[in-house]
């Protein structure tokens, strides 16, 4: 389980996170949803220790990972994988050795099964025939399966997501979601995604926390979320013009 | 006048922070080079791309140095009659001083800048954040590799540009302004000692640490895209040259 306890942080004097409390359950898909701006790509990267809170604690499976040291807070990300809004793949690699990289590292295995172990990541996330390819060759949805099958690879159980269909058409998005959806059922991680694709998210998580003003506006089911009262989260789901929620 | 002052040690307290970072980054560096030295490839990869890929380079600009230094001490020694000196004239001036700054600032333009370019795409493209959460630490892949193999290059180009350059020396001396090719290469041998040749080759080591350490912070700390990078890279080369320049003056009133 990931905890946040009063997580404050701000830059330059202005306030991100806001006393943001928030539980996050195993082995379920979290949705993290809100207007753009509102730091949820931060929440994502204190929860992995890329920064550091003001005030607060975030703890990961009962370990208080604010003040680890650089040795300590690694222990603890060997239970991470994470998909970047823009990939982070490994420019001047190719598919099979972006993918092949944290094996080769971190492991001791023979090169006969890495590479097996690299095709069957990449089949996993629906992807043939792209070893020898660099990222500046695949198209935008390919490069979020290959960064899914690199997350994937060292089966995590905690994978972040941080807007993985942004600047996918909407069924290379449905497809990225559904994938999402069957690789989550398979290996059963917790999974925590931040991302503006509402409602469709509704449709493969099983909670949703919205963020505002760097609080939890709201956190329940899809459905509690869509039947909710609250006029803030009423505004973001429908998508409406008028409400409190200002267009910045 | 209270708010120039307030703003002068605004300034010293930035300069004094930076200072500080860039020596923590610089230990950290050393720390992981002896606690988890990485593969050799790693090396070996940086090793070929500053050294190997610099040779070209470093002859080109060897070779013409020598070769106008040959000119401009022949003119000069012709006026007190000792042209014969010539030799030792270009092979301390080479070995000395203009074969560890020059090659290290060819060096500069060359890798260093590439170096910041490429940490700092990887850090602006969130590919330095990917290696922290697979729980890799970036100094073991791009730090420490490449500190070693400029520490390891430097030194070699220097000798080669040393020996290039006393070449084109020779070249222009004996073959175009006529000087007697024995007395070159007696003079020389007669004048240069084993301190000179070890004096600049601890130059280029130096040289080669300034040139790794200060590419890699810049490029480590790149923020705001890609002008950003363009902000760095550009940083790091001037703050690379000045450095050697300024730590060649020390260096040299110490090694004398």
């Amino acid at each position: 389980m990931i905890e946040m306890l009063r997580v404050t942080k701000s830059f330059s004097g202005q306030v991100v996170l806001n006393n943001l409390d928030m539980e996050i359950p195993a082995g379920k898909i979290t949705a993290v949803i809100g207007p753009s701006g509102e730091g949820k790509s931060v929440l994502l990267r204190h929860i992995i220790g890329l920064m550091k809170p003001d005030m607060g604690r975030i703890i990961i499976d009962g370990e208080d990972i604010t003040h680890m040291g650089r040795r300590e807070l690694n222990r603890v990300r060997e239970k991470f994988g994470m998909l970047f809004q823009n990939v982070a793949l490994f420019d001047s690699m190719s598919v099979f050795e972006n993918v092949a990289f944290p094996l080769e590292e971190k492991t001791r295995l023979s090169r006969n099964d890495i590479r097996d172990r690299v095709h069957e990541a990449l089949e996993n996330v629906g992807l043939r025939d792209v070893d020898r390819k660099y990222p500046d060759q695949l198209s935008g949805g390919m490069k979020k399966r290959v960064g899914l099958a690199r997350a994937l690879l060292l089966n995590p159980r905690i994978i972040l997501f941080d807007e993985p269909t942004t600047g996918l058409d909407p069924i290379i998005s449905n497809a990225m979601h559904r994938l999402i959806k069957d690789t989550h059922a398979r290996f059963g991680f917790t999974a925590v995604i931040v991302t503006h694709e509402v409602p469709a998210i509704f449709d493969i998580c099983d909670y949703v926390a919205m963020l505002y003003q760097g609080r939890i506006q709201m956190r329940g089911t899809p459905e509690e979320i869509r039947r909710s009262g609250d006029p803030v989260v009423c505004q973001f789901v429908n998508g409406e013009l008028d409400g409190p929620l200002r267009l910045v | 006048m209270q708010s120039i002052i307030a703003h002068m040690g605004g300034l010293a307290i930035s300069l004094l922070r930076e200072m500080g970072r860039m020596l923590l980054f610089i230990l950290y560096a050393f720390y992981m080079i002896v606690r988890a030295p990485g593969k050799p490839i790693h090396v070996l990869k940086q090793l070929h791309f500053i050294g190997a890929k610099s040779f070209f380079v470093i002859f080109l600009t060897a070779a013409f140095t020598g070769m106008v230094l040959a000119l401009q001490g022949y003119y000069t020694l012709t006026k007190f009659g000792s042209e014969g000196m010539l030799g030792s004239v270009v092979a301390l001036s080479l070995i000395r001083e203009l074969g560890p700054v020059l090659s290290a600032l060819m060096v500069t333009g060359r890798a260093g800048s590439a170096m910041t370019a490429e940490i700092g795409i990887m850090r602006i493209t969130e590919q330095i954040d990917a290696l922290e959460t697979m729980a890799l630490e970036p100094f073991k892949y791009l730090m420490s590799p490449r500190i070693l193999a400029a520490l390891i290059a430097l030194p070699l180009l220097c000798a080669i540009f040393d020996v290039v350059g006393i070449f084109g020396g020779y070249l222009v001396g004996v073959k175009l302004m006529g000087v007697n090719p024995g007395a070159y290469i007696h003079e020389m041998e007669k004048s240069v000692e084993w301190k000179d040749v070890y004096s600049g080759l601890i130059k280029s080591l130096s040289f080669g640490l300034i040139i790794a350490w200060v590419c890699c912070y810049k490029g480590y700390f790149t923020s705001r895209g890609a002008e950003g990078v363009s902000r760095a890279t550009t940083a790091a080369v001037v703050m690379s040259s000045v450095s050697i320049l300024i730590w060649d003056y020390f260096l040299t009133s110490v090694l004398l």
